[in-house]
């Protein structure tokens, strides 16, 4: 019961920090002093006191995007292990909703896109939806090459299997997968180098140009929709690559915060030192990652 | 001579007519054992589906006689339905004999519960479109072509229902050919368009063909049997591939599996649009009954035939539905996204088969359940989206996808139906989409647990991309025709369908949400097929993870997402809401041209995809130092037809050029050549 | 059919074989319509001789007599005057090898049904062998001429031979055959005089060699 509200307090309160650490590592890269670790939340409080501007082209789809988004994401948050603590659901296949959950909220998001008329979000929707094709493959494989080693299809019990002992064991097959996982994480959450979250230049954009329209609360609940699910694609990889456990929850716990803080700074390291792919690099960068993946569950297999 | 009927065995037993004759009022005792014995009900649907047409062909007053055959083909699916529910929850079955004096043997029925599943769907849509043609097709602005259109409708259920019924190979050709024709006339309504009469050609020829291999098929089970009767599940000794592979590709072009589903598009795309319904949603799940049917004669089967169906219906799913990502025609790409569904239920039927060579009655359980849930699922919203494009064609005038635009202002209810039948079609949760992709998807993970060589789970990277491009192309019809600001005058003029067209398709998309809120209930119609057709598949206890995590989270899902909307709704109005135009980057004067068309939409994807979509792109030389205005435009091609198999024909053509010799016009001696060999025939005998 | 009346059915079989002559011989269009005609009251008088009297036999008399004998002389007539032709000018079989072919097949036809595998009962009649030789008949005529109007009286022989074949079928036969056999007929020529409608028209005569004008090249 406790570790269930710790879980949904860790889910509901942390994911804008995320950003927040990203943002300073770039900063620090880059020799600023740059923004607060806190400003998204700030942001967000902002954001939600703020009026709207409604499209006249728009209907009720423009609204209900952000909104069906962010409670598939929510869902999608109940079902991943934070750590190693079960997650508050967990059955037999729950990894196949997990994923079809995030393209859920896709289908929605891009839906709102197409909404306002505009020529620059649609170029962000055919983008996006293209993008993630080529990204779920990947994504099964690894749970493909998951289920093959803990022999269980449900994430609590698949992602608990990863110890030390398995890395020692099969390090080579894992290392090769976190690589994929590695690239669908910053493909699916639009980070450099498929995405640019910080300018709104046509060349660039690929989820900025999505929600060109979108403003008060609405833009908040984009904003937070996909800190969360950077949060749990980023749990999902913490779990695999920092499989340490304590003996007490606590600890866990805090392990499991510091992980996602360290990936933070990952992600941001590798958004300084790496530049925007062009466009027709990205497809061949998504296939690189799916073989990849492939290719650790062949050394599984074999 | 007279058609009898008779009722040879099964269970529940009729109730004896002494017995209820004492019981109840003598007027009553035949009402009595009628209502007493569902299977008799499906009988006398099927008998009311095939003539509900045929009062509109004599009565002077056409709109009557449409009604009447809506309200016929109601009355023919509130019968037949809960029977067949009854019937398979209860486990009857029913044998009946048909007293035709044909030379072909005894003409049995039987009611088993494949056959009363695959009758579901065909009741269900027939009794959908009926209600939805006397709105989309009414006699008042359709005199000429309504009465053969409501005819051959009711003729087209009623053989297909007699396809599903039929245990004497040659009755079940006889009505798949009254089945195949029916189609072909109802395909050819509009036919003073080209278009429509060549899909017409294709489809005959392609049908024909089928049925060709079927013919060869039934000989052979005749040969192998000696009777035209079908051998009972498991029973035929012999293990012939010859048999599986005619019934391969005479079933599977009619199921439209890649390469044999030429016909496929443009017969849908051309049809009317619940004749479109009919046809994909339910005369494709003929072939699939077919391939089960032959499957099942079998006791033993080779490992190829399921790794053969497994990768072929992969594959069919993949190139379907890339392809489809690049149609701006409304109807082709429903048309593409059906032959994606039913290689989904291929591959499902595969894996059944796999799991039963190898003994693994998981896989039997979780291949057949995805493969018959999936069939259910089809039958239910891919004939609510056909419905939706029709709606969208009584809007706009046209199927162009390229020409609509902001339509969900127009057309709210047609909208969000259409919304919730693309999020099903997507297989996206809570809808039922999900819940049989989810049944496949737990074969293949299991395949990674268990077995060795888990080559059966490279299956669900492949799935997750067949979804990954449906979804796109869904994006794009739902966004293309709803979202957005009209593209042309039609768009901005549309109308909202009458009641008629709406209330059928909302039935199906409720339906479509009860078989993901509640998968139970399906599965309860799924389940007692698997261990008939299969009687491995009862070694497996069952689904694996309880359903009602399933109904819990989908229905959680609905409810926060609809509080988290009306909260934010009252939020921004309470704070100030403004209205304006879109912003965009801040173009100063956007116009609705401007925005992305379905084509550009699925221009990106076709891109990567280039040898599998073949686009023709016309567009006229620019001339001269100021060019007039030119037209480009850009048309999807099947690829298969014009790239593969037009040239075969054409070389075909030139190599029989030959004979054109004989062909001299002088009617006289042909008459020769006839008597000539009658002649010879005659002085052969001995 | 070992009845008494048999002698009586085998006479009219010799009948119908004189007739087959008579339209293999002449050349005047009338004469020959009126001599299927003929021929087609006789075999319609057949089955009641053959089988024993019930109301669905009577039926079929009447209809078949009343058809063949009544309604489709009257409508090639009728053609005929339209078109306004009395005779078959240069047919391509001439009429003296017609009737020399015509005897020959009949002699064959004997010969022919001697080889057959009957039942021992329909073994020495004459059904088997007037059969097959009116239908052979039918096929000279159908070669043999010009006019299309000669080619549905071919077409009408050749009917009345497979007619006479049926009569084998006396305990086996089921209305619905006799019926769909005359429903044939009826449609066969209703087809053909629209052919001949639009043969007229579009060649302004009734020719069938210049039908060779419409192969595809």
């Amino acid at each position: 019961m406790l570790n269930t509200l710790l879980h949904m307090a860790l889910v509901l309160a942390m994911p804008p920090l995320l950003l927040g650490v990203i943002g300073k590592t770039k900063a620090a890269f880059a020799g600023r002093v740059g923004a607060p670790f806190l400003q998204p939340y700030y942001d967000l409080r902002r954001l939600f006191g703020k009026g709207v501007v409604i499209s006249d082209t728009t209907t009720w789809i423009f609204k209900a995007g952000p909104v069906a988004t962010l409670a598939a994401t929510l869902f999608a948050a109940l079902l991943i292990p934070l750590g190693r603590h079960p997650a508050p659901i967990s059955f037999h296949g729950d990894l196949i909703l997990f994923a079809y959950l995030f393209a859920l909220g896709r289908f929605f998001t891009t839906a709102a896109a197409l909404d306002t008329g505009s020529s620059f979000e649609g170029m962000g929707a055919a983008r996006e939806v293209t993008f993630s094709c080529l990204a779920e493959p990947t994504l099964f494989f690894a749970l493909i090459t998951l289920t093959r080693l803990s022999g269980a299809m449900s994430l609590t019990p698949m992602l608990a299997y990863v110890t030390p002992g398995l890395w020692a064991g099969t390090g080579a097959s894992l290392l090769l997968m976190l690589f994929g996982l590695f690239i669908v994480l910053l493909a699916e959450n639009c980070r450099i180098p498929f995405d640019d979250p910080n300018t709104h230049l046509e060349l660039t954009m690929i989820h900025e140009v999505m929600v060109l329209d979108h403003s008060g609360p609405y833009l908040g609940c984009i904003l937070y929709g996909a800190a969360l699910k950077l949060y749990l694609l980023g749990a999902f990889f913490v779990n695999i690559a920092i499989p340490f456990s304590t003996g007490n929850a606590l600890g866990d716990w805090v392990i499991f915060a510091l992980a996602m803080l360290a990936l933070a700074v990952g992600i941001g390291v590798v958004e300084s030192v790496m530049a925007r792919l062009r466009l027709i690099r990205v497809p061949q960068l998504l296939v690189a990652a799916a073989i990849l993946t492939a290719f650790s569950l062949v050394l599984v297999v074999r | 001579m007279c058609v009898e009927l008779c009722w040879i065995d099964g269970s529940p037993q009729p109730v004896p007519p002494a017995a209820s004759r004492s019981l109840v009022p003598k007027g009553k005792s035949m009402f009595h054992d009628m209502m007493a014995d569902p299977s008799l009900l499906v009988m006398i649907a099927t008998v009311l589906a095939a003539l509900s047409g045929v009062p509109g062909l004599v009565l002077r007053y056409p709109p009557l006689g449409q009604r009447l055959a809506a309200g016929t083909a109601c009355l023919a699916a509130l019968l037949a339905l809960p029977s067949l529910a009854y019937m398979l929850l209860t486990g009857a079955r029913a044998r009946y004999l048909l007293e035709l004096n044909l030379p072909f043997g005894a003409c049995e029925l039987a009611l088993d519960p494949l056959s009363l599943f695959f009758l579901i769907p065909i009741f269900l849509v027939f009794a959908a479109g009926a209600c939805y043609a006397t709105g989309y097709w009414p006699a008042r602005s359709h005199r000429h072509t309504e009465p053969s259109v409501t005819f051959f409708y009711g003729l087209l259920s009623a053989a297909m229902a007699m396809v599903v019924l039929s245990r004497n190979g040659a009755l079940f050709l006889i009505s798949w050919e009254v089945m195949a024709l029916s189609g072909y006339f109802l395909l050819v309504t509009e036919h003073e368009e080209a278009e429509v009469r060549s899909a017409g050609v294709v489809y005959l020829v392609a049908s024909h063909l089928g049925a060709a291999f079927l013919l060869f098929l039934f000989a052979q089970l005749k040969l192998a049997t000696g009777s035209f009767l079908f051998p009972a599940t498991g029973t035929l000794a012999v293990s012939s591939s010859l048999i599986f592979v005619a019934a391969l590709v005479g079933f599977g072009s009619k199921a439209g599996i890649m390469p044999l589903h030429v016909w496929l598009p443009s017969a849908h795309a051309n049809a009317p649009s619940h004749v479109s319904a009919l046809l994909s949603g339910v005369m494709l799940k003929m072939g699939i009954y077919g391939i089960l049917r032959v499957v099942s004669f079998f006791p033993e089967k080779p490992l190829w035939w399921g790794a053969l169906l497994l990768v072929a219906g992969l594959t069919s799913a993949l190139m379907g539905i890339c392809v489809a990502s690049a149609q701006k025609d409304v109807k082709r790409l429903l048309a593409y996204s059906s032959i994606e569904n039913l290689g989904i239920v291929a591959a499902g039927v595969g894996m059944a088969l796999i799991g039963q060579s190898v003994n693994s009655p998981r896989l039997v359980w979780l291949g057949l359940a995805g493969a018959l849930f999936h069939v259910l699922n089809h039958a239910l919203f891919k004939p609510l989206m056909f419905f939706a494009a029709g709606s969208l064609i009584h809007a706009t005038g046209t199927r162009d996808l390229d020409r609509m635009g902001g339509l969900a202002k127009r057309l709210p209810a047609s909208s969000l139906l259409t919304l919730a039948g693309s999020i099903a079609i997507c297989g996206l949760p809570p809808f039922n989409g999900f819940v049989s992709e989810l049944l496949l998807y737990l074969g293949f993970f299991g395949e990674a647990v268990d077995a060795p060589e888990p080559y059966v789970a490279l299956g669900a990277p492949v799935l997750a991309l067949v979804g990954g491009v449906a979804l796109l192309s869904f994006v794009k019809l739902f966004g293309s025709a709803f979202l957005g600001a009209p593209r042309s005058a039609e768009a901005a003029a549309g109308h909202e369908s009458p009641p008629s067209m709406l209330a059928p398709m909302a039935l199906l998309a409720l339906l479509c949400l009860a078989g993901g809120l509640f998968p139970q209930g399906f599965l309860a119609l799924v389940t007692p097929v698997l261990g008939s057709v299969f009687p491995q598949a009862k070694g497996y206890g069952g689904l694996s993870f309880n359903p009602l995590w399933l109904t819990a989270l989908g229905g959680a899902l609905i409810v926060t997402a609809a509080l988290l909307f009306f909260a934010l709704k009252e939020r921004a109005r309470g704070v100030c809401e403004e209205r304006g135009p879109t912003w965009g980057c801040g173009y100063l004067r956007p116009a609705p041209r401007m925005q992305y068309t379905a084509s550009s939409f699925g221009v990106f994807f076709g891109s990567l995809a280039a040898p599998l979509i073949r686009t023709r792109i016309k567009v006229a030389a620019l001339a001269g130092l100021a060019p007039a205005p030119v037209r480009l435009s850009y048309q999807p091609e099947e690829t298969i037809l014009y790239r593969v198999i037009v040239p075969v024909l054409e070389v075909a053509g030139i190599c029989f050029s030959w004979l054109r010799r004989l062909q001299h016009g002088e009617m006289q001696f042909y008459i020769l050549y006839i008597f000539a060999t009658l002649l010879l025939l005659m002085l052969w005998v001995r | 059919m070992t009845s008494p009346l048999a002698s009586w059915a085998d006479q009219l079989l010799v009948l119908c074989l004189l007739l087959n002559f008579a339209v293999l011989g002449t050349s005047r269009l009338g004469f020959s319509v009126r001599a299927v005609a003929l021929q087609g009251v006789v075999l319609g008088v057949l089955p009641a001789l053959v089988h024993p009297f019930s109301w669905h036999v009577a039926a079929i008399v009447v209809s078949i007599v009343l058809v063949k004998g009544g309604v489709i002389p009257l409508l090639i007539i009728r053609a005929v005057k339209k078109a306004e032709i009395e005779r078959e000018f240069q047919p391509f079989i001439g009429y003296i090898p017609s009737l020399v072919l015509g005897a020959l097949f009949t002699a064959l036809a004997f010969v022919f049904a001697a080889r057959l595998p009957l039942a021992p009962e329909h073994a020495g009649l004459l059904v088997v062998p007037a059969s097959i030789a009116t239908l052979m008949c039918g096929f000279l005529v159908l070669m043999g001429r010009r006019k299309a109007i000669s080619q549905v009286l071919g077409y009408l022989l050749m009917e009345n031979g497979i007619f006479i074949f049926g009569l084998l079928l006396a305990d086996a036969m089921p209305v619905m055959v006799e019926a769909g056999a005359l429903l044939d007929l009826l449609v066969g020529v209703f087809v053909m005089g629209i052919v001949i409608n639009h043969i007229s028209r579009e060649f302004s005569s009734l020719d069938t060699s210049r039908l060779s004008a419409l192969r595809e090249e």
